[in-house]
């Protein structure tokens, strides 16, 4: 199935073997071209890895283009025209992950561990000053002794 | 034969590995000297019995021996001999190969140049890195063997994927291979330092080089792979956030922290703990790279082979290996006593900033990458993690970073002044405004925050230049009192300049690449497209056959007026074997910027679909990764690291000088 | 204690992340599923001229009954691996399934069904893929599993297997047949 589904993905690549964004596809009105390139990169190409439809020569992507760009032109609102993909192909052709409690932990996550390492960090170097600080307790007499027999064995 | 020969290198490689992993491990517990050196032999013995495998194997590929498996799926008797070469590690079993072959080059390197070392550290270390070995070597005899028969053979092999036949892509895997694994030399010190329960400055000072070594490596490796995705992929694109970049962006950016936290262990003798887990984990995220190519969790153009039993073969290593070490780390790890104070505005404190930041980048890299994974796994809808989101999260982190780094060097060590270092840097600010304010004209207002990024650019850039002629008093004292200064500084206060250099001139090229002009038209042979100034004529194009292609050749003439600037000659090539058209960019620079020329489609009237692109900047992106990579070899080149060497020399003379 | 607990941390956090592996190498497990974000939504209502030349295949004509649609066409080499099992499907198991021929010239679908036999009680023609667009369809062969109030039940990408007929078709179609 797997091995399968490969060669289906490199087909589907194979079959379109125009490059990205071609000069048939694009729209005579500069501004609505403009959005449409601009909604395009945040749009995955589906059969391709990270890659937005702006960017793919796959056919699926060309497909995509098409699309937006004819809902655009229908006078569909950026987010309307999105959704309208979405709508077809699901979250998964967002290149940017909405935002919803499923991506909580992906979206607030890289802050968190900011915050909780900044703020670990923070505790550790006021707790180790705390003690360290501390004036080490003078030598007892028996010490001294000690150390004063030491520093004559040596210097003799 | 020889690949007979080859296999039982292998075979034999495997068993060096355990008793390398052993011997010396008890005869360092033991205090036996002779099992101590056993380390030393058998890691020299293992990297020769794995230049004998690879060697097989590379003879099987060049003499085109259609009875191993391996060549059949990935060769072909029409393949240049430079592919047949690197075909040898295009592919899964091959690339398993050459990173064994690697890692016992280190071990080798380690047997051969740490005279300097206390034999006990130096067994367990090598004892350490036996025990990789022999885990990846069962892997690779278990599940990944390159040296199957199969007969009768087939009459010729089935070639190698056409991307793949490309000179940059063809020497990017050593290189990231030599990153990667080189890290294991750092990993295997930090295990052997818990083992023994001790971490000093001599410890960082060994480890460091190593470490040093392998990020040279891995940052080519990875600069590599980027340059090749600009040039093959027909519109210019560098790097997409695709989850096997990250594996190998990953090891990188915690690499990086780490080269920075032994600095501190070096010099002031604490963050001894922190450093050790970074070493663990700057590897583990190199098996973690390994374990998500290999295993087939993830779909990529990188990934080769989808086959459950190596992933979860890799799987168990990852366990025995990452969460053996973190094991080890959480019951040894606490005894290791902080050194030094330091207050928060210091040259300490400005490196564990840097590291707080790359430690908080990798870990949102990391989960950008392995959250859709997660999700999927537990049956969470689909999703996908795309340059925006790293764009959002992942870039806003590295901007303080590229502050501190003009600011941290000009710190100094316990207790640094603030307000004084940046008084020094008047010019790196200065540069700054004057760039951003330079870049809005030139661009009219153009996209902000790249004109920012071009900004924070200069600020380091400058910044970093003012640090390094303080350091040798330039302009201040006569030129050759600077010159002096210049010669009697450490090397690696050099290197750390360039490298920060090379930092500072990715940056630049990374904003620029926000400035470019496209131009993708339809041209007719005779026809003209202007590009930012410049005029593309389309002069005709060709059929031409090459080795095991046919290319549609277009001759391009670049001009800017009436001035023949170059002609350039953009490819399509159809591989017939494989059924597989590629693009063959041409790429005119002159360092500043980038003229980026693809061949498309023809059309039914005879034109040609010519993307154009002019680039302002983007070739520093490589420029300033090959800086950062030369910094790290001046930086290696440093006389303090073969310290030991020097005691060594100097201890007969000191005799003989004695003895008159 | 404290501090102890801070150096489990790493060793925690790692044995979690080794879980999620594992579970992720389960076998049963396909990196490349993808879900269709119709599920349990109305199919998209469309109306294809027949290849056939009589009539069309509308999406209203199809409601009433639990029907399997497949998208095809002669140009794709997948499409013929799965081809015999859903022959099978449709004389055996008496299995309603209607075809979409996707961007595909109606003449080459219908030699290629000629050729190999035509297991669809009706196929569509969708010259342009705008019917596989609002499908979802990533490419041919997609198969996908309408409930009788025309929603859309279950989707297949790529080309069926004789596993997959076995364990995930026949027990929708006869579970949803039952209801």
């Amino acid at each position: 199935m797997r091995r399968a589904l490969a060669t289906l993905l490199v087909l589907l690549a194979l079959a379109g073997a125009a490059l990205a964004v071609t000069p048939s596809e694009r729209l005579a009105d500069p501004a609505l071209e403009a959005r449409a390139r601009e909604i395009s990169k945040g749009l995955r190409c589906l059969v391709c890895q990270n890659e937005s439809i702006d960017d793919s020569n796959a056919d699926l992507a060309h497909d995509v283009r098409v699309k937006l760009r004819e809902r655009l032109l229908a006078g569909d609102s950026d987010a309307q025209a999105v959704q309208f993909i979405v709508d077809r192909y699901g979250d998964f052709v967002l290149l940017q992950p909405p935002m919803r409690p499923a991506t909580y932990v992906l979206w607030f996550g890289p802050g968190a561990v900011l915050l909780l390492a900044a703020g670990g960090m923070a505790i550790a170097f006021r707790r180790r000053h705390a003690t360290d600080d501390a004036v080490p307790p003078p030598l007892s007499d028996a010490e001294r002794e000690r150390l004063d027999r030491l520093m004559r064995e040596t210097e003799g | 034969m020889i690949v007979e020969i080859g296999h039982f290198a292998l075979i034999l490689a495997l068993v060096v590995a355990i008793v390398q992993a052993a011997l010396p491990l008890a005869g360092a517990a033991r205090g036996n000297v002779a099992w101590m050196e056993v380390g030393r032999s058998t890691a020299l013995a293992q990297f020769l019995l794995m230049a004998i495998a690879m060697a097989a194997l590379m003879h099987a590929y060049v003499t085109s021996d259609f009875t191993v498996v391996n060549v059949i799926e990935n060769s072909h008797t029409d393949k240049p001999l430079l592919y047949k070469i690197t075909g040898v590690w295009g592919n899964h079993e091959g690339s398993m190969l050459l990173w064994v072959f690697i890692l016992s080059l280190c071990g080798a390197a380690v047997a051969l140049f740490s005279n300097n070392l206390p034999p006990a550290l130096r067994a367990r270390v090598l004892a350490v890195q036996g025990m990789i070995g022999t885990g990846f070597l069962l892997f690779i005899l278990l599940t990944s063997n390159p040296f199957l028969r199969e007969l009768p053979p087939p009459l010729n092999g089935r070639g190698l994927n056409p991307v793949l036949q490309d000179p940059g892509l063809a020497f990017h895997p050593p290189f990231l291979y030599l990153g990667y694994v080189g890290f294991s030399v750092s990993f295997c010190f930090a295990v052997a330092a818990l083992i023994e329960g001790r971490v000093d400055s001599a410890w960082a000072r060994w480890v460091r080089p190593w470490t040093l070594a392998s990020w040279c490596a891995l940052t080519i490796g990875i600069a590599m792979g980027s340059w090749w995705a600009y040039y093959t992929l027909g519109w210019g694109g560098w790097w997409f956030w695709d989850p096997v970049e990250n594996a190998s962006f990953l090891p990188w950016l915690v690499g990086t922290a780490l080269i920075h936290s032994a600095i501190v262990v070096e010099k002031r003798d604490t963050l001894k703990s922190w450093t050790v887990l970074l070493a663990i984990i700057t590897f583990s995220l190199s098996l973690v790279g390994t374990f998500l190519v290999r295993s087939g969790v993830l779909t990529s153009v990188h990934a080769f082979a989808v086959d459950p039993a190596r992933g979860s073969f890799i799987l168990l290593l990852l366990l025995v290996a990452i969460g053996g070490s973190l094991a080890l780390y959480a019951v040894r790890a606490p005894a290791l006593k902080g050194g030094g104070l330091f207050a928060p505005v210091s040259r300490e404190g400005a490196l564990v900033l840097n590291n707080l930041l790359l430690s908080t980048g990798a870990a949102t890299v990391f989960l950008g990458t392995l959250y859709p994974l997660f999700l999927d796994a537990v049956g969470g809808p689909k999703l996908s993690v795309g340059p925006p989101f790293y764009n959002k999260t992942f870039v806003p982190l590295m901007v303080p970073v590229l502050v501190a780094v003009a600011a941290g060097p000009l710190l100094a060590w316990k207790r640094g002044d603030l307000l004084g270092a940046l008084q020094r840097l008047w010019a790196a600010f200065a540069a700054a405004v004057v760039v951003v304010l330079g870049a809005l004209y030139v661009t009219s207002g153009g996209p902000v925050l790249a004109v920012l990024g071009l900004g924070l650019a200069a600020w380091t850039f400058v910044g970093v230049l003012a640090e390094w002629t303080e350091r040798l008093k330039l302009f201040r004292i006569p030129a050759r009192d600077s010159w002096r200064r210049a010669r009697n500084l450490p090397r690696s206060a050099h290197g750390m300049t360039l490298a920060h250099l090379g930092l500072a001139i990715s940056v630049a090229g990374i904003a620029a690449s926000a400035f470019e002009v496209e131009h993708i038209d339809i041209v007719a042979p005779g026809g003209d497209l202007p590009l930012a100034g410049y005029t593309l004529h389309l002069d005709k194009v060709e059929k031409l056959q090459g080795a095991n292609y046919v290319a549609d050749d277009a001759t391009i003439t670049v001009k800017r007026g009436d001035a023949v600037i170059a002609v350039v000659h953009p490819q399509r090539r159809f591989f017939p074997l494989q059924q597989q058209t590629t693009s063959e960019t041409a790429i005119r620079t002159n360092f500043l910027a980038d003229l980026y020329i693809a061949l498309g489609e023809p059309d039914q009237a005879g034109g040609w679909t010519i993307r154009a692109y002019w680039k302002p900047l983007v070739p520093w992106i490589w420029i300033g990764a090959v800086f950062m990579a030369f910094g790290g070899v001046v930086s290696l080149s440093d006389r303090r690291w073969r310290v030991g060497v020097a005691s060594r020399l100097r201890a007969p003379a000191a005799q003989a000088a004695a003895g008159d | 204690m404290m501090r102890r607990a801070l150096f489990l941390l790493p060793v925690a956090l790692f044995l979690a992340l080794a879980g999620y592996f594992a579970l992720a190498l389960r076998p049963d497990r396909d990196p490349q599923a993808l879900p269709s974000a119709l599920i349990d939504k109305p199919a998209p209502a469309f109306t294809l001229a027949s290849l056939d030349g009589g009539g069309n295949l509308s999406s209203d004509g199809l409601k009433g009954q639990v029907v399997v649609v497949n998208f095809f066409a002669s140009w794709c080499v997948p499409c013929r691996i799965e081809h015999p099992l859903l022959m099978r499907l449709a004389t055996q198991e008496r299995v309603p399934i209607y075809g979409i021929a996707y961007k595909d010239k109606p003449e080459d679908s219908r030699r290629i069904l000629a050729q190999l036999g035509d297991p669809y009680r009706g196929t569509g023609v969708d010259r342009d893929g705008g019917t596989g667009f609002d499908f979802g369809v990533y490419g041919v062969p997609e198969t996908y599993v309408i409930d009788r109030s025309g929603h859309i039940r279950q989707r297949f990408v790529g080309p069926l297997t004789a596993e997959v007929v076995e364990k995930e078709l026949l027990p929708l179609l006869k579970q949803l047949n039952r209801s």
